[in-house]
């Protein structure tokens, strides 16, 4: 299967809404609306030439400067079968952060996007238990957005002039 | 030979501290070294390794402590009956070593007290067997009755212990 042919195919099902098309090194890669997430997603495993039918990955990223559509989700599926793997993003604005869950398709994405909500603070609707799942409960910001520097900020046992802040 | 009973038990007690290992990394690995036959943990007393904190004497904290595995540190160091000794292994139970982030504790001594530090990423195990001396020339020190003492109990209340 080529990247041509599963462009050509999600062209066809959704037209000039899917953008962003791109192929680097070798992995198809585009963007679809962030309303269009889990359409896509059910196409490409329910095709059946397709058959996108296992969920390798799945994370965001934050873009500060991107105003609008600070957040991106981003999957990564893999074709067992024919041993091909795409990838493709929706972006959010990071004040109304909400994307469709994709764990009735997928069970894997449970955790996954539970590990996403926990450091970017994706809030994905349809999920059955969204809260934190690696850092500490009592945890009140998302540490992974780029707002957030890596040192920890609240701690006041170290002298600033020593540890070159 | 004249001698007193605080003495003896404190002699007692120095040569026969069984630690605690609670090892999360790489120190941890170097402690095996030490209490492996070359270096031989067991020349001081403490060849039996308790695995129940409700059996040791000394806690040996190894490695990065990460901010939700400080209630179970926690949890662990209250379960050991005293008179109970820590000892921080490494630049990251000392002070969170070059984890300076949101995930990572930043130093032991902010959830229990700690007794002795050895520096070092990994410590080697010369240096853990000095931080172990160390706090055997506590244990000889301390008496009987350091626990009672208000300046002890003072410093358990500031980790709101008691």
């Amino acid at each position: 299967m080529t990247n041509e042919a599963i462009q050509l195919k999600l062209t066809e099902k959704f037209g000039d809404q899917l953008t962003g098309w791109e192929e680097p090194y070798g992995m198809l890669t585009f963007t679809a609306p962030k309303e269009l997430n889990l359409k896509v997603l059910q196409f490409l495993y329910d095709d059946e030439a397709l058959k996108f039918q296992f969920l390798t990955d799945l994370q965001a990223v934050h873009y500060p400067d991107n105003k609008g559509a600070e957040l991106a989700v981003v999957y990564h599926l893999h074709n067992l079968v024919d041993n091909c793997r795409i990838r493709f993003k929706v972006f959010t604005a990071i004040q109304e952060p909400d994307v469709y869950s994709a764990t009735a398709l997928y069970q894997s994405a449970n955790f996954m996007e539970r590990e996403t909500y926990d450091f970017f603070g994706v809030n994905f609707i349809g999920h059955p238990n969204l809260i934190r799942i690696l850092n500490v409960d009592e945890m009140d910001y998302f540490p992974l957005r780029k707002e957030f520097p890596l040192e920890d900020q609240t701690r006041i046992d170290k002298d600033d002039d020593m540890f070159g802040r | 030979m004249a001698t007193n009973f605080e003495k003896v038990v404190s002699l007692a007690r120095k040569n026969s501290i069984w630690p605690l290992p609670f090892a999360t990394s790489c120190c941890g690995i170097e402690f095996m070294a030490t209490a492996a036959s070359h270096y031989d943990l067991a020349r001081f007393g403490a060849e039996r390794m308790s695995f129940s904190p409700r059996q040791c004497d000394l806690i040996l904290v190894m490695g990065t402590i990460s901010k939700k595995m400080g209630p179970v540190l926690r949890q662990v160091y209250l379960q050991m009956a005293e008179p109970r000794w820590v000892m921080a292994v490494g630049a990251c139970a000392s002070s969170g070593g070059i984890f300076d982030t949101y995930s990572v504790l930043q130093g032991i001594d902010q959830v229990i007290p700690v007794d002795v530090y050895v520096p070092g990423c990994p410590p080697r195990p010369e240096a853990i067997l000095d931080g172990f001396m160390k706090i055997q020339e506590l244990v000889n020190a301390e008496g009987l009755r350091r626990r009672h003492s208000d300046q002890y109990k003072s410093l358990l209340a500031g980790y709101g212990i008691q």
